[in-house]
């Protein structure tokens, strides 16, 4: 039974890390551009949650609806400001824009709302489900379906709609893609929205598991994240899918063995020894560079 | 309590924020009754990090001090002598407060309540054997501090060892036979506390079915819990501060566990009913820490310092205000010793040494419980066992003795 709970954390945790995971892929997908900013999203996300509910009182479903907006609209926003100017200079600048976005958030946050712990309240009544001698966390289950429909939707949207059709189509070649009448600069900003409402759900699965919101909550989950899309392959949807569950999985299995001082260990060496073996991830393509 | 830790400094944020306006080295005459400098007041260096990074631990055991020699002087001072605080910020730095000690003693104090933290207060103790300078040091909680080579050096606080043998003495009064552990690996003050806790515990006969480590910065203990679950302890230990252990609890009872939580100290500030709380008061059932002080404290003496504090400085107490108090009760009441036994001159090395005796020899009923020095500078206290009423109060369960 002990086994059977920690593949149920093993398949939480990953969940979580493949939500934030498809956020980076989607971005890294069209404008090749590693967005240090993710999981500083995901910490606003639940800051969100917190003001609206232990600061204002509404009701979880509101804190729900306006941490998922509020991530998108933000998403948006650091594009808009941050990113779009820079479209033409080098990836480089863009990069380090990235970084630069993240600190701003980070320390942004500590201003605000001080170094502290906010405890952000329950939405539901989580109490433990009970299956003979197995007690499963709703929450858990929850993290888990959540994540399912997530990638479904997203697979869908990328892969049969005109804006996904867009999406794929800048991704392959920017410059012909505007040739042939799609706009670019939309299709971006539509990409950036998708993957911070991403992000918002994951913000809201995570404050659901862990209950409390730091300022730099967002720097160990996005590095994880972004583990996890660069071992899937990153640009892949189903690889991010893939190399979250396996850094949960991961995470999960050390330390049920009592080697949990080494997970975080584990992880990056997982990355390493994917990466010496095949360099573009599990699911990731080659792609030649056009010098 | 150890200072390294960030997450410990945030529950007295508010404090250091309200006062960092005041101040950073200011001689103040703690009544405004008497006249500074004058051979009938008894000048007392008061020294800790008023300033800078650590303030939040210096300023409230500040304030507890102040308050104590306030109250002393308006009913008429120390063996009818006016108390003259000589208040120095060294600023969390060991070379800095090895400074200030050396302007105080110029200064012709008699005794020192100070320093706070560890490392300066390791380096003043140092410099003070060489004067036999009494010196009483609020809450430095390092083994070191009071093994300088001399007597002069004293604590009002107990040490994290101590806990640790506390909580698996509690467990063993309670009949928990079965206790997993789950602690931060990379913090002194939880490796510390749980190695004292597994010691003690194999002399009561508790088996430690499972002992599961993680690193700062993580959030999600699940698999950690899942695995202690699987041996079915009677209780968790976890001698981790209030955020770690808030995640933890709420995690362990979503995992469905009901049986019992104990901690240390570093669960100070988990539960506020008025403000916020790291886990819920139902969640916090069966939970049990040890603490020198707590503002729920229904004795008479420890409710008349929390109003007389409110009184003063507008905020409930913390347990680092009620350390400063105590300390600085302890420094009187050596004084008060050394001036019954007919010392003329309290600077000069007979003064001294009567002060450093008359601590060593006297008992003082502090707001943190009973105090006194068996053995060396460690004391002897009664700790408070705390838990939580259903919405989250605490609520002191017992009052444990001193125990060698």
């Amino acid at each position: 039974m002990t086994f059977l709970t920690q593949v149920l954390n093993g398949l939480q945790l990953g969940s979580i890390y493949a939500l934030v995971a498809l956020g980076y892929t989607m971005v890294y997908g069209i404008i090749l551009l590693l967005n240090f900013a993710h999981g500083d999203i995901i910490m606003v996300g639940a800051y969100i949650s917190w003001i609206v509910m232990a600061q204002m009182g509404f009701h979880p479903a509101i804190a729900i609806l306006l941490s998922v907006v509020g991530c998108t609209l933000l998403g948006v926003m650091i594009d808009k400001v941050a990113y779009a100017p820079l479209r033409n200079a080098p990836r480089l600048s863009i990069l380090i824009t990235a970084i630069g976005v993240s600190y701003f958030l980070e320390n942004g946050a500590q201003l605000v709302f001080g170094a502290d712990a906010k405890v952000v309240p329950p939405y539901f009544d989580a109490s433990p489900l009970s299956f003979g001698s197995v007690q499963l966390s709703p929450i858990a289950l929850l993290t888990i379906a959540v994540t399912v429909v997530s990638t479904a939707i997203l697979t869908f949207l990328v892969q049969k709609t005109k804006l996904g059709k867009a999406m794929r189509a800048v991704s392959e070649d920017m410059g012909a893609a505007r040739l042939m009448g799609i706009n670019v600069n939309t299709t971006i900003s539509f990409t950036f929205a998708v993957g911070s409402a991403l992000a918002g759900i994951g913000a809201v699965l995570y404050a659901m598991a862990y209950t409390q919101a730091t300022p730099t909550m967002g720097i160990m989950l996005g590095t994880k994240a972004f583990v996890a899309a660069v071992l899937g392959g990153i640009g892949s949807i189903p690889g991010a899918v893939i190399g979250g569950l396996l850094v949960g999985f991961a995470e999960v299995f050390v330390s049920a063995i009592g080697l949990s001082v080494w997970k975080d260990a584990v992880v990056f060496l997982l990355l390493i020894i994917v990466l010496i073996v095949r360099p573009t991830g599990i699911l990731g393509r080659t792609m030649n560079e056009k010098v | 309590m150890r200072f390294e830790k960030i997450s410990r400094r945030s529950f007295v944020r508010l404090m250091g924020v309200t006062a960092a306006g005041m101040g950073s080295s200011v001689v103040v005459t703690a009544c405004g009754g008497s006249s500074g400098g004058s051979s009938d007041t008894i000048k007392i260096g008061v020294m800790g990090p008023y300033s800078g990074d650590v303030a939040q631990y210096g300023l409230p055991c500040r304030y507890g001090a102040e308050l104590y020699f306030e109250q002393i002087n308006s009913q008429g001072g120390i063996g009818g002598k006016q108390v003259e605080l000589n208040e120095q910020d060294e600023k969390g730095d060991a070379t800095e407060a090895v400074n200030v000690y050396n302007k105080l003693v110029e200064d012709g104090v008699v005794a020192i309540l100070g320093d706070i933290t560890s490392t300066p207060t390791i380096a003043v103790a140092q410099a003070s054997v060489a004067d036999n300078m009494p010196m009483v040091t609020p809450v430095a909680t390092a083994a070191d501090v009071v093994n300088q080579g001399g007597n002069n050096v004293f604590r009002a606080c107990f040490t994290d060892p101590y806990q640790g043998k506390l909580m698996a003495d509690f467990a063993a009064e309670r009949g928990l036979k079965t206790v997993g552990i789950i602690y931060n690996v990379g913090g002194d003050y939880e490796v510390g506390v749980t190695e004292a806790f597994k010691d003690e515990a194999a002399k009561k006969g508790i088996s430690i079915t499972s002992e599961q480590a993680y690193q700062a910065g993580d959030a999600d203990f699940n698999s950690q819990i899942t695995s202690i679950l699987s041996t079915s302890p009677d209780a968790i230990f976890c001698p981790n501060y209030y955020q770690d252990t808030g995640k933890i609890i709420t995690q362990a009872r979503k995992q469905g566990f009901s049986g019992s939580f104990i901690g240390t100290d570093g669960w100070t500030a988990i539960s506020n009913p008025e403000g916020q709380s790291y886990a819920s008061g139902q969640d916090l059932q069966n939970c049990y820490y040890c603490a020198a002080f707590s503002a729920n404290d229904e004795d008479e003496k420890v409710q008349q310092f929390v109003s007389d504090y409110k009184a003063k400085f507008n905020e409930t107490p913390t347990s680092f205000c009620a350390m400063g108090y105590d300390a600085a009760m302890v420094l009187a009441e050596g004084i008060k010793a050394a001036l019954d036994s007919g010392v003329s001159d309290l600077a000069s090395d007979d003064g001294r040494q009567a002060i450093i005796d008359g601590i060593k020899n006297g008992t003082v009923d502090g707001v943190s419980g009973q105090i006194s020095y068996p053995k060396n500078g460690d004391p002897a206290k009664s700790t408070l066992i705390i838990g939580f009423e259903p919405d989250g109060t605490e609520k002191v369960e017992e009052s444990v003795p001193y125990q060698e």
